[in-house]
């Protein structure tokens, strides 16, 4: 290595080491911002040490120059463009976007590599192996997280999409995946096992994500991202750049984590998951005490609105029907209004309330809600005891007591200790059953009312009848 | 450039993903999704691989495969680290904090 390339990798290794100050600022909110403008700042500087580096090396040819500029310029406007304008219920579309194309960049870089070699066949296991790893990790997370993508969107049926003999593909593929990759180490020249290879690959990540629900997207997009970084941590071992396997190995990790994380809170073993129990697993629904619509008690805007007025502490439970109704702006007026008031506030969010981990603060955030507020699931659950009101909008099975039992679809399911406040308040549309299929015995608890109606316009009602009592 | 021996490589690949369980895991869930979209762009990474690539290419399919990694790759890092740093702006620790947009 010369003097310029030295430096340009000392450049790398200091990017690197931002990377993760940088992640480790995620810590707080407080200084989350920060992190990501340092890690922005250090990717800036990287690009730019690269720029040199290229210039330096003198093997670029001017076309090289254009398509290295104008890929640049292209994909900066698109990523601009996208970021800018969407809107904060969409973000997991995008964030499988990123994936998608992260993964995809990834793979072509191994397929340059493999194609570009002056002596391919001269390639040993060092280079034709990550290569081949990043070709399946890449062509999978692209391909799968278009899928997901196009899913959580709506272009692509949400529901999950399972044709004769899909059971028996996925088990197959990933045979091929193997056979596929000793072909390619064998013979690195061969054209065939490359595009086979990558082929395979393709189809994989679509019937992988075809026959998952809406419900278990918040796992797979984790589980896509975990890829994606693998697939960058490969392309590293393909160019020899320690940068990009540190990068993509922390991508991994954090991916790895949250996909385990995700799992946990939707009661999913990760391994149950990955073969092939996606989207189907225990959701079968499971004729439980029925006749439960008898027993409930009805209740109106001003019966809730006098609950939330006199009481000194209130909870809300948001769930993913509160953001499909775009009621988050709603239920921040409402709890500003209780603030205002004197009344103690805070969010219950349950780890999977949302499409992606962590989406629902996200979505509270933007409806002006401090984060001071929001509180995860271990810190709240001591809290219902001393609640007077906990109020429940658009979450249903994370807040079932049933899960503390054995013996049904949602047992073991950590969950929000809800029923354990003074009194509960659900606002819901109908009786109808959550994603597991079975009745919610919070609702038949004899504390608990119902306040039958869209989330929306509930929570604008709630906020008109608690302003005559605070006003 | 092979300059990079297997076992560094390795070794290199086995810390950082212990480095970053170890970071990771202090994150709150409250940022998860923040997290999760500013790791994304940390793997815009990718992009330093593309330009590479980019340097090598004297082929038609060498350029259109580069084009289009710089497209993916770019389109990565500057979404991500764009998209990552509107949401955090968001997260205010008083109500009062009007956001600016």
């Amino acid at each position: 290595m010369d003097t310029v390339s030295n430096a340009v990798h000392y450049v790398f290794l200091a990017t690197a080491a931002c990377f993760v100050l940088g992640l480790h600022l995620m810590n707080h909110p407080r200084t989350a911002r920060r992190g990501n403008t340092l890690s922005a700042g250090a990717m800036a500087v990287a690009i730019a040490a690269t720029v040199w580096l290229v210039a330096h090396e003198g093997t670029i040819s001017t076309t090289g120059w254009l398509v290295l500029a104008s890929g640049g310029l292209i994909g900066a406007a698109l990523g601009l463009y996208a970021a800018r304008e969407v809107r904060m219920t969409a973000m997991p579309q995008l964030v499988s976007l990123f994936n998608a194309v992260g993964g995809g960049a990834a793979a072509l870089i191994a397929v340059n590599d493999l194609l570009q070699a002056d002596h391919p066949a001269a390639l040993g296991a060092r280079v034709a192996l990550p290569g081949a790893l990043d070709i399946v990790i890449g062509a999978v997370t692209f391909s799968g997280s278009l899928i997901a993508a196009g899913k959580l969107q709506g272009i692509v049926s949400g529901a999950p999409v399972v044709f004769p003999g899909a059971r028996l593909l996925n088990v197959l593929l990933p045979v091929s995946f193997v056979a596929g990759t000793v072909w390619l180490v064998m013979a690195p020249d061969s054209r065939a096992a490359l595009y086979g290879l990558a082929a395979v690959a393709l189809l994989f990540g679509v019937t992988m994500v075809l026959p998952i629900g809406g419900a278990d997207m918040p796992v797979v997009i984790a589980l896509l991202n975990a890829f994606t970084g693998s697939a960058v941590a490969m392309a590293g071992f393909v160019l020899d750049e320690t940068a990009l396997i540190i990068a993509g190995m922390l991508v991994s990790a954090s991916g790895g984590i949250l996909t385990k994380l995700m799992a946990d809170a939707m009661n999913r073993s990760i391994a149950g998951i990955v073969i092939g129990g996606f989207g189907t697993g225990d959701s079968a629904p499971t004729a439980v005490t029925g006749g439960a619509t008898a027993q409930v008690r009805s209740l109106s805007a001003d019966d809730v609105a006098i609950q939330l007025a006199y009481a000194s502490k209130v909870v809300f439970v948001p769930g993913y029907g509160l953001a499909a109704a775009q009621a988050q702006h709603e239920l921040g007026d409402l709890a500003k209004l209780l603030t205002d008031h004197g009344v103690d506030v805070s969010y219950a969010v349950h780890p999977v309330a949302g499409r992606m981990p962590g989406h629902m603060n996200v979505l509270l955030a933007e409806a002006n809600v401090p984060y001071t507020q929001l509180k995860e699931m271990d810190e709240v659950n001591p809290e219902f005891a001393q609640a007077d009101v906990a109020l429940v909008v658009g979450a249903n099975d994370v807040t079932n007591p049933m899960a503390r039992r054995p013996g049904n679809a949602i047992s073991g399911m950590p969950i929000l200790d809800v029923d354990k406040a003074r009194s509960v308040v659900v606002i819901k549309r109908s009786m109808g059953h959550g994603y597991a299929g079975i009745d919610n015995e919070l609702y038949t608890d004899p504390k608990t009312g119902m306040f039958f109606t869209d989330a929306k316009k509930g929570l604008s009602e709630l906020k008109a009848a608690v302003g005559e009592f605070v006003g | 450039m092979n300059n990079l021996d297997l076992l560094t490589a390795i070794t290199v690949f086995v810390l950082s993903v212990l480095v970053g369980i170890e970071v990771i895991s202090k994150v709150p869930a409250t940022l998860h999704t923040p997290l999760m979209s500013g790791s994304n762009s940390v793997h815009g990474i990718v992009v330093i691989g593309a330009m590479l690539i980019a340097a090598e290419s004297h082929t038609w399919l060498g350029y259109t495969l580069a084009f289009a990694a710089m497209v993916f790759g770019a389109m990565n890092v500057v979404g991500g680290y764009v998209v990552t740093d509107r949401m955090l702006e968001m997260f205010k620790a008083r109500p009062g904090e009007k956001k600016e947009v």
